[in-house]
Formats: C-alpha cells, sequence, structure tokens
C-alpha cells in the first residue's frame, strides 16, 4: 500500500520525505483546497520547489483542489488545476464535478483523483466519476466498514485511498454544513472545519466554556483538559443527557487494521493533518513506514504505538469497525 | 409574473404509517403545492414500513393534480443500498430526485431532477447536470444569495429550486445519532428516531436550542424561513420553492408561502401565523447572507401589494 503524507509547509514536505513517504499531497494558498488555514499551503514558487525535491527522491506529490469553486469565481479553481499541471504534480485531488469536467476537457493527460470531499461511498457513484471523468483512484469517505470496503473494491476498476490517521469527520465529508451553520465558513465553499477565528474560551466560575461562533461547544470542569471546539466532538445535551452527542474528542488509527486493509484490496493510505508541524509528520511518517514494510516482510501484527499523537486522550477505528456505527 | 412552483419535500422524519398516509392525503386534497416529494431520504433501514404504501399514496397525489417525485437515499453505502436505488431509477412513470451521485449515473439521458444533498455550487457542475437531463435542481442549503443568482443567471435548461421553510439538513453520517443518543447501535436501533416527530432537540450546555438529530443525519434546530428574500429569488430565476415537512398544521403552511410567492401576504405577517402554530419557533436564513447559517437577518419588510 502506497503511504500519502501530508505537507502544509515546505518544511513538512521535505520532513515527509525524509520520513518515508511515498506520495506528499499539499495545497495552493487559498481556497482552492480544504485546509484553508492562516500560514499554511504553497505558492506557485513553492510547490515547484516542492515536487523538484520529492521527484529527486523517488516521492510523487498530489495537489489537493478539492474544494467547490464559488458561483461567479470558478475561474480562481480553474487556475489552480491548469498551474498544478504546469508545475509537474503527479495527480490531482478534485471533488467538484463541474472543476472535474473541467480538468479533464482541458487536461486529458492528466492524473485525477476524487477526494473525500466527493463523498463517493458506493460502487455506483464510484463508476460514474471513472466513466464521465477518467479518476484513477477514489479516497473514500470515512462512512464504510471494512467489509463494505472489501466488497467495493472488488465491484470496481479504480484504485481507492482509505484514511489511516489524525483527524476523523464522524459525517459524510463533503456534505456537512455544520460549521457554517455556527460559523459561516463550512469545508465546502471555504477549506476550513470549526474555524479558529471564530473560536473563544471563557471562564465561568470554575469552568472553562469553548465557543464556535455563537454556540458553547463544550464546558470544562477544572481538572478536565480543554479541548479544541470541532462542532462535531463537542458536548451538547439532548433528552436531558448531556454528552459526546455525535463522537467524543478522539482520533481515527487504522495502524492495528493495515494487514486487513491490504486485504481488503486498498492501494493506499492517507494520513491526515496538513496544518501539523513537521515533528509530528515525521513520527507519523516514519511510524507508518516501518510498519508498512514490516506488512510487505510478511508480518501480520506491525502495530506501532502512535497514540501519544492523537488529538484526544482516546483513538478509535472508526467506521471501519461495523459497531461504530 | 409567471406563476412560482410550490414544492412539498420529502418527509425527513420516521412518521408512522397512518401520520404519513394522513399527511399525504391531506396535501393531495387540500393544498394548492405544485409538486409533492415521497421517498426515504435518509434511512434505508427505515423504507419497508412505508413502501407497500407508495403506490396508493403516489396515485392519490397524481389525481389531484399532483407532480409526485420520488426523492432517493442521501447516503449510498452498500450493496443492498445500491440495489434499492436501481430498482428505484427503473420505477416508470415518475419522476426521481438524485441525492446521491450513483443515482445521477443511472439516470443519465432521462429527465430526472437533481436534489439538495448532491452537491451544485457552480455554474459548471450546474451546466453538467442540465446536459445529462436535470430538469430541475434544488440547491445544497448553505448557498449565498450571490451564488443563487450566478446560478440562475446560467441560464441552463434546469429549473431552480430552493428550501425557504424547515430544519436544514446539515449532515449525513453512517453512525446514527438517535440510536447513540439511547446507548443503541444502529444495527439494534429499535426505530428510536421516531420518537422525535421533527428530530431530537438538541441543546449546548448553556441551553441553547442548537441541532436536531434525527437518525443519521443532523439538522438546524432554527427553521429555515426565507420569505424576506422571496420576491428578490423570484426576480433572479428561482423558480421553485421548497417546503420541508414538519409535524405542525403543512396545508397552513403552505397557503401561508403561496400568498408570499403571490405577493400578497408580507413576511413579517407570515411569520406571526407561524409562531401562532408553534412557539418557540426560531428562524433562520443567515447562509442566504454569508453569515452563520443560524443567524437570521431581516431585510426591510415589503408591503403586500
Amino acid at each position: 500500500m502506497e503511504l500519502v503524507c501530508p505537507a502544509g509547509t515546505p518544511a513538512s514536505l521535505h520532513a515527509a520525505v525524509a520520513a518515508g513517504a511515498d506520495v506528499v499531497y499539499c495545497g495552493f494558498r487559498d481556497a482552492t483546497n480544504a485546509r484553508n488555514f492562516p500560514g499554511l499551503n504553497f505558492s506557485r514558487a513553492e510547490l515547484r520547489d516542492a515536487v523538484k525535491h520529492a521527484h529527486k527522491h523517488g516521492v510523487h506529490v498530489y495537489l489537493a483542489c478539492n474544494t467547490y469553486p464559488q458561483a461567479g469565481a470558478e475561474e480562481i479553481w480553474h487556475k489552480a488545476v491548469d498551474d498544478a499541471v504546469a508545475i509537474g504534480v503527479d495527480a490531482i485531488i478534485l471533488a467538484d464535478i463541474g472543476l472535474l469536467r473541467y480538468a479533464r476537457d482541458h487536461h486529458p493527460d492528466a492524473r485525477l483523483h476524487l477526494s473525500v470531499q466527493a463523498s463517493a461511498s458506493n460502487e455506483e457513484a464510484i463508476r460514474f466519476y471513472h466513466q464521465e471523468f477518467g479518476v484513477r483512484r477514489v479516497v473514500l469517505p470515512r462512512v464504510l466498514s471494512l467489509d463494505e470496503i472489501r466488497t467495493l473494491n472488488q465491484r470496481i476498476q479504480v484504485e481507492t485511498e482509505v484514511f489511516a490517521f489524525g483527524g476523523m469527520c464522524v459525517m459524510a465529508e463533503g456534505r456537512c454544513s455544520l460549521s457554517s451553520y455556527a460559523t459561516g465558513e463550512s469545508p465546502n465553499m471555504n477549506g476550513v472545519c470549526s474555524p479558529a477565528a471564530h473560536v473563544h474560551y471563557e471562564e465561568r466560575g470554575d469552568t472553562t466554556v469553548s465557543r464556535l461562533g455563537n454556540f458553547t461547544i463544550n464546558i470544562y470542569d477544572s481538572d478536565e483538559k480543554v479541548g479544541y471546539p470541532t462542532l462535531c466532538k463537542g458536548r451538547f445535551r439532548a433528552m436531558d443527557k448531556s454528552g459526546y452527542l455525535f463522537e467524543e474528542p478522539t482520533s481515527l488509527d487504522v495502524s492495528a487494521m493495515l494487514p486487513e486493509l491490504a486485504d481488503a484490496g486498498v492501494s493506499a493510505l492517507k494520513i491526515e493533518g496538513r496544518q501539523r508541524g513537521k515533528a509530528y509528520i515525521s513520527q507519523v511518517v516514519g511510524a507508518f513506514r516501518t510498519s508498512l514494510d514490516k506488512i510487505a516482510e510478511g508480518q501480520r501484527d506491525a502495530r506501532s504505538k502512535l497514540s501519544t499523537l492523537s488529538e484526544g486522550q482516546s483513538d478509535t477505528t472508526g467506521a471501519y469497525r461495523r459497531s461504530w456505527q | 409574473m409567471k406563476r412560482s412552483r410550490l414544492v412539498m419535500g420529502p418527509v425527513l422524519f420516521h412518521w408512522d404509517e397512518d401520520r404519513k398516509k394522513d399527511f399525504y392525503n391531506r396535501i393531495a386534497d387540500e393544498t394548492d403545492v405544485d409538486t409533492v416529494h415521497v421517498g426515504e431520504v435518509v434511512c434505508a433501514k427505515r423504507m419497508p414500513f412505508f413502501d407497500k404504501h407508495l403506490p396508493d399514496v403516489i396515485e392519490r397525489l397524481q389525481r389531484s393534480g399532483k407532480e409526485v417525485v420520488l426523492s432517493t437515499l442521501a447516503l449510498v453505502m452498500n450493496e443492498r443500498e445500491v440495489n434499492q436505488i436501481r430498482d428505484i431509477a427503473q420505477m416508470p412513470d415518475i419522476m426521481i430526485e438524485a441525492n446521491d451521485i450513483s443515482v445521477v449515473r443511472l439516470l443519465a439521458g432521462q429527465p430526472h431532477m437533481i436534489g439538495p444533498y448532491i452537491n451544485t455550487y457552480n455554474e459548471g457542475t450546474l451546466s453538467y447536470f442540465a446536459e445529462k437531463g436535470a430538469k430541475r435542481v434544488a440547491l445544497p442549503w448553505e448557498l449565498p444569495m450571490s451564488s443563487i443568482a450566478a446560478l440562475c443567471g446560467a441560464q441552463t435548461a434546469a429549473e431552480i429550486e430552493v428550501q425557504v421553510f424547515g430544519r436544514m439538513p446539515l449532515a449525513i453520517s453512517a453512525r446514527c445519532y438517535s440510536a447513540r443518543a439511547q446507548g443503541l447501535h444502529k444495527d439494534g436501533c429499535r426505530y428510536v428516531c421516531g420518537d422525535h416527530l421533527d428530530g431530537m432537540d438538541v441543546e449546548t450546555l448553556d441551553d441553547t436550542p442548537f441541532l436536531a438529530v434525527n437518525g443519521l443525519q443532523t439538522l438546524s434546530s432554527h427553521y429555515v424561513e426565507m420569505s424576506d428574500n422571496i420576491a428578490q429569488m423570484q426576480n433572479a430565476g428561482v423558480t421553485a420553492f421548497r417546503l420541508s415537512p414538519h409535524s405542525l398544521d403543512m396545508t397552513r403552511v403552505s397557503d401561508l408561502y403561496r400568498q408570499v410567492l403571490a405577493r400578497k401576504t408580507d413576511p413579517e405577517e407570515l411569520r406571526l401565523r407561524l409562531k401562532e402554530m408553534r412557539f418557540p419557533m426560531e428562524f433562520a436564513n443567515g447562509f442566504l447572507h454569508e453569515a452563520p447559517g443560524a443567524e437570521f437577518r431581516q431585510t426591510r419588510a415589503r408591503r403586500a401589494e
């Protein structure tokens, strides 16, 4: 399985290459990609240098252009695709149908991957993107179980890539407006979720309140660790009970399932976290590299110790295990 | 001005069979809506309950002069669900609304609708769908007025539809949050989503209404209410206006919106009437104004003509 690693800065890209990534993915410094955070991402010149460096070390670079172009401003996204092709990235990761058609029509030889933001969760949807736009690989939404992925891979002609480690959407990606409901900014339109500019912390008596826009996402007692208010990982009240209604502040870690994913026909593993620093990238990429090499040698238990790097105190295998649903 | 199309969207909640039949009968007999959506959008597990009544419901609606549209599931995840949508795509004599891309492939070349769960954000995507046979495209909830106007301005063959009333679907998941709230899993859910006619209310820990959970779906707590901008949308070229069904008297709600569409009732009056029917009812239209979707921005009241 190919190891696809994030880079939000040139320094992170160098770290990922050095730590054993097969592929590094990144985005341009604007709203065309789903990690549109301040101080993150690549200028055109930086991407050109990054591709040169990666290729010299036998590593591929994918460009994520995976938000949904705004009506009336599609040329910004068209330009991103044109520039990525001119710079010579190895694949472009897209979600929007209009943009996929643009890429196919204008750059027939470009290798196109379908972003998780397109939420293609079944064989007919994947067949659609393959037949219509020649998509060669699909990043699967984090809604499918391992059995469903195995069945899917037997029925489709394109490669599949799955999320292996890092932040985890509990909702189907590309179909979630929770963030914009509270803040006006969404993954689809702005490339952000629960953006920091809308986050506030307040002290109320002995408690700390984390807020997103005008809504309280969590209230922490003095003995609790205060976390970032990602909307779907908040504590809310329903039917007179309070708790983590959607998901605990946990993150995804499938390092214990790698042999099963390989057996299920998965082509590539994706590490989430273009917003992470280079030390984190080095550690996670290095650990997955070691595990994948062990599996390639025929070892079954290739688990590595990564839990200290997780977002919360715990980690999960998410929808890959049916019991999560 | 051409008469706007008034649309009753699909019932999103797991109402029991009698309530649902009664709802459709009243829509057929007592309302002026032009189009009625049937079909299960949220959870495949609910389908067996009402599928047996669908032929009768469809026939009754059609006989009363309504266009009937069958809406498909928004999230199709396994072989069984793929087979269900294949069956639906082959149904004769009924318009299908695709809510997942899988259905778009199956319907290509025949008249169909694109639902609001499909990401139509720009002219390129809209043109693609129109060329493939989409007659009407219902836009996603988070689009601002500037995008709605730009999409209308693209002048494709597809009509443009916008939801103007009801809680907004904000997310869909593989996980069932109605079940999870009661310590259950999706596979053994006991259909607890049916306990809440308009979704399970979710509040923040400091008691602010926030969301509503409906099985796999998460909706806004606030009700979209866009009548302040209906005339603007009509002028921009929006031709169809969707009401999303709730447990209050939807025949009355549809009458009120028909009046606003015909510019015979002003929005203030409509909101007063809605609050008489259900209190408290918080309104939202923030997405239109590029603001947080939960906000309500009042546009200066327009006097009825």
